[in-house]
């Protein structure tokens, strides 16, 4: 069943926030061999009681089915949700992203960031800090095209993801 | 309200009102406080034992035997990593256990301070569950919870770690209720339209196959029962995994024996050629299924499992039911009355088991002056089985053996390690089982490389009077390792044979237990006798066939249909691919 094609998906994870509820997701992927390609984690409740993991992860079917089964048996896992699956949702990832250079790659350090709608939160007279936030695809493009003009280093926030229309998962 | 108390008296406390009657634990630094309260108590029994790893498993035993929680308790650092080998054990078997290890004080966690070390890390993927707790005033609801889901959904070990401090500080204690979780529910009922499509699916079966696990035992007696009312109204054979033995009674008709890498001809060939098989409480382990393409390619395949992800995880099936097996079994039999199902007719399959019976995969010859294995287990069970013995087991050919050859009647009586396949598992196991029942016959069926694994016990048996015995089937080597140089490494026995062994005789009466041997097949029968007979604990030394190798088998990498039956019909070196499986 490992030889299906491989398939991207975002999964969400409502967890207790309790110490090591992290590290037992995290645990269980390198355990059995799934792929984390981002994970963000934040509490997400008035209370501070429950914490939202999202995870992209990638496998064949019969693989993701076996993460989310694998997930769901965690004693403070409260709700896993492939997104993927579920249907329409929204996925956005922001990067802070360091440019030095000057004269004109200066220039066009900021005509591309003003196309890709990145801020600049940080200026000196040799660089700028870019923030800029998308899909992964934008993220990744964005971060291209600065090569081109003096990247010097990213940091990223790795995907979150929500269900689109009026509903909680 | 509750009352005030100190950690470790709560600890005492919440373990007396759970019911638990027996803890198996070994003392030290960071559990002083509870050992401390066990001293001033005497509604629950210490048993000490003699290395931590044997409290695990006298805890499994204790369990399998009995349907309770195994309860162990055991120091910080060495004391906890010793138990490692036997959470994971339990994890792997599914065994319900609560396992106590006292940690150093909270202000020193992290410091690496004397014998500290980070349990619920270390615990966190061999354990079904695990708690560091921090305050007194949780121990209580942390203690409830964790027996609840020790024993409920699949069953598993849960590790509660505490820091000394908490075991001294004072917190009120009060007896919960009902416990329910917030998070944690296992599904207990089937899904009904599901449990209708399977017998439906069942009833129009041409050939039909029960393939039964462990989950049947863990289920309770109950299922072990209902098993047997379905087997008898679909007409189908049943066959069991190695965790399963005993749910159905091995003379029964439709019982085809164990499957599996050494299971028998009968039910491995019916597993390959069913059209119909009902998983129930068993997960297409890698010993069950051999190579997974050629696993049963012509069956349709219903799984009946509470743990969910035990579905499609190596094996792809048709209909996934998640539910406690007993429950499905007890839904399915309702359904297949209320419509008035008959067994289909089965006979053309019937006649093809046959066939395959008359091959006679688990026979043997005894002749000539050495023993031969299979025929000391024979034996032993004959002589045995009025007494409906426990038995339990190391690791190895003589477990395989055991498996084949004791015949097991009823649920909870077959106590072995087939997850982890762990040596030095089956003395401490018959010793848990033997305080369950104290009037059983537990007999530990050993080699002599695992019984050396965890000797030491021999002690603890003496200190409680227990009358455990130990059946050595002592061909010299690590057999199944021999058996594997031979088959797939040219006959290149590396670090297998069993050297400078010591006189079991002479090593049991150093521990007060009577040392039996048995030579060869000439006293056989006496040495099993006097074993019976004797009160008290006994070790037999029973000298095997030295380079006798447990057939059928199917070998690494092959199928169903390609079990060797006998020695002739061993393949040459193996290849690579096949070398590289375990
Ligand atoms: C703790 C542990 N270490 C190593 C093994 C690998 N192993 C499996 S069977 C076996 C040999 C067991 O020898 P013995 O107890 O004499 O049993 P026999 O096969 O001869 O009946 C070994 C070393 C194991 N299962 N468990
Ligand atoms: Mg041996």
């Amino acid at each position: 069943m490992k030889h299906l094609p491989s398939e991207r998906h975002t999964l969400s994870i409502l967890v207790d926030n309790e110490a090591g509820v992290l590290a037992r997701i995290v645990g269980l992927f390198s355990a059995r061999g799934y792929n984390i390609e981002s994970l963000t984690v934040a509490d997400v409740s008035d209370d501070h009681a429950v914490s939202r993991i999202t995870v992209v992860t990638n496998g064949p079917p019969p693989v993701i089915d076996q993460i989310m089964a694998q997930l769901d048996r965690l004693v403070p896992v409260h709700k896993v949700v492939d997104l993927t699956d579920w249907g329409p949702h929204v996925e956005r990832e922001m990067a802070l992203v360091k440019v030095a250079g000057t004269g004109d790659k200066r220039v066009e350090a900021l005509r591309l960031a003003d196309i890709f709608r990145a801020r600049p939160v940080d200026t000196s007279t040799a660089s700028f800090v870019f923030e800029v936030s998308g899909s992964s695809e934008k993220v990744n493009q964005f971060i291209a095209l600065m090569r081109e003009v003096g990247l010097v280093e990213v940091a990223r926030t790795g995907v979150v993801a929500i269900a689109r229309g009026a509903e909680a998962v | 309200m509750g009352t005030e108390m100190t950690g470790a008296d709560i600890v005492v406390q919440a373990l007396t009102d759970l019911g638990v009657e027996v803890v198996f634990g070994y003392p030290g630094g960071a559990v002083l406080p509870i050992y401390d309260a066990l001293f001033q108590q005497n509604r629950i029994r210490h048993i000490l034992v003699r290395h931590e790893q044997a409290a695990v498993h006298a805890a499994e035993g204790y369990a399998r035997s009995s349907g309770k929680v195994g309860v162990v308790l055991v120091t910080s650092g060495p004391g906890a990593t010793n138990a490692v080998t036997g959470i994971t054990d339990a994890l792997m078997d599914s065994i319900p256990l609560v396992v106590l290890t006292g940690q150093v004080p909270t202000h020193l966690i992290g410091t690496d301070a004397f014998q500290e070390c980070d349990t619920v890390g270390i615990t966190r993927h061999c354990s079904k569950h695990n708690y560091l707790v921090q305050e007194t005033a949780r121990l209580g609801p942390v203690l409830h919870e964790a027996f609840y889901i020790a024993r409920s959904g699949r069953p598993g070990p849960v590790v509660i770690d505490i820091p000394k401090d908490v075991q001294i500080m004072k917190a009120r204690y009060t007896k919960p209720g009902v416990i329910s979780h917030k998070t944690y529910k296992p599904q207990v009922k089937g899904d009904l339209a599901a449990i209708e499509a399977a017998v439906d699916m069942l009833a129009a079966a041409e050939r039909p196959i029960l393939y039964t696990g462990g989950g049947v035992i863990n289920s309770g007696p109950v299922a072990s029962q209902l098993l047997r009312e379905l087997a008898k109204a679909t007409g189908a054979p049943v066959t069991s995994t190695l965790m399963g033995l005993g749910s159905v009674p091995d003379d029964h008709p439709q019982f085809l024996g164990m499957l599996g890498m050494h299971g028998s001809y009968e039910a491995n060939m019916a597993m390959n050629k069913c059209d119909l098989m009902l998983c129930l409480g068993a997960r297409f382990d890698d010993r069950v299924t051999g190579r997974l393409d050629a696993f049963s390619p012509t069956s349709r395949k219903i799984h009946v499992d509470i743990d969910r992800s035990s579905f499609n995880k190596t094996v792809r099936v048709d209909l996934a039911i998640q539910g406690d097996v007993g429950s499905v079994m007890e839904d399915m039999l309702k359904v297949w009355r209320a419509r008035g199902h008959r067994a289909a007719d089965q006979k053309a399959w019937w006649e093809q088991i046959k066939g395959w019976r008359s091959r006679n995969s688990f026979g043997f010859e005894q002749k000539g002056e050495a023993l031969l294995p299979q025929k000391a287990i024979q034996r032993l069970y004959e002589m045995t089985k009025a007494r409906k013995p426990i038995i339990s087991t190391e690791v190895g050919q003589h477990q395989m053996w055991a498996a084949q050859h004791f015949g097991f009647h009823e649920p909870n009586k077959w106590l072995t390690s087939g997850g982890l396949g762990t040596m030095g598992y089956g003395l401490p196991a018959a010793i848990g089982a033997q305080l369950a029942y104290p009037g059983a016959l537990v007999i530990d069926i050993a080699g002599e490389a695992s019984i050396q694994m965890n000797i030491q016990e021999l002690g603890t048996a003496t200190q409680y009077r227990l009358p455990v015995k130990v059946f050595i089937i002592n061909n010299e080597y690590m057999g199944m390792v021999r058996q594997w140089q031979e088959l797939n490494h040219g006959g290149r026995y590396s670090e297998s044979y069993s050297d400078s062994l010591p006189d079991f005789v002479k090593l049991a009466e150093a521990y007060g237990w009577k040392g039996i041997t048995i030579e060869g097949p000439d006293d056989l029968d006496a040495g099993i006798q006097a074993m019976i007979d004797h009160p008290g604990p006994v070790m037999v030394d029973c000298r095997v066939a030295k380079l006798a190798n447990c057939f059928p088998m199917i070998p690494s990498g092959a199928s169903h249909t390609d079990m060797i039956l006998s020695a002739a019909d061993e393949r040459g070196e193996a290849d690579d691919d096949a070398k590289a499986l375990v």
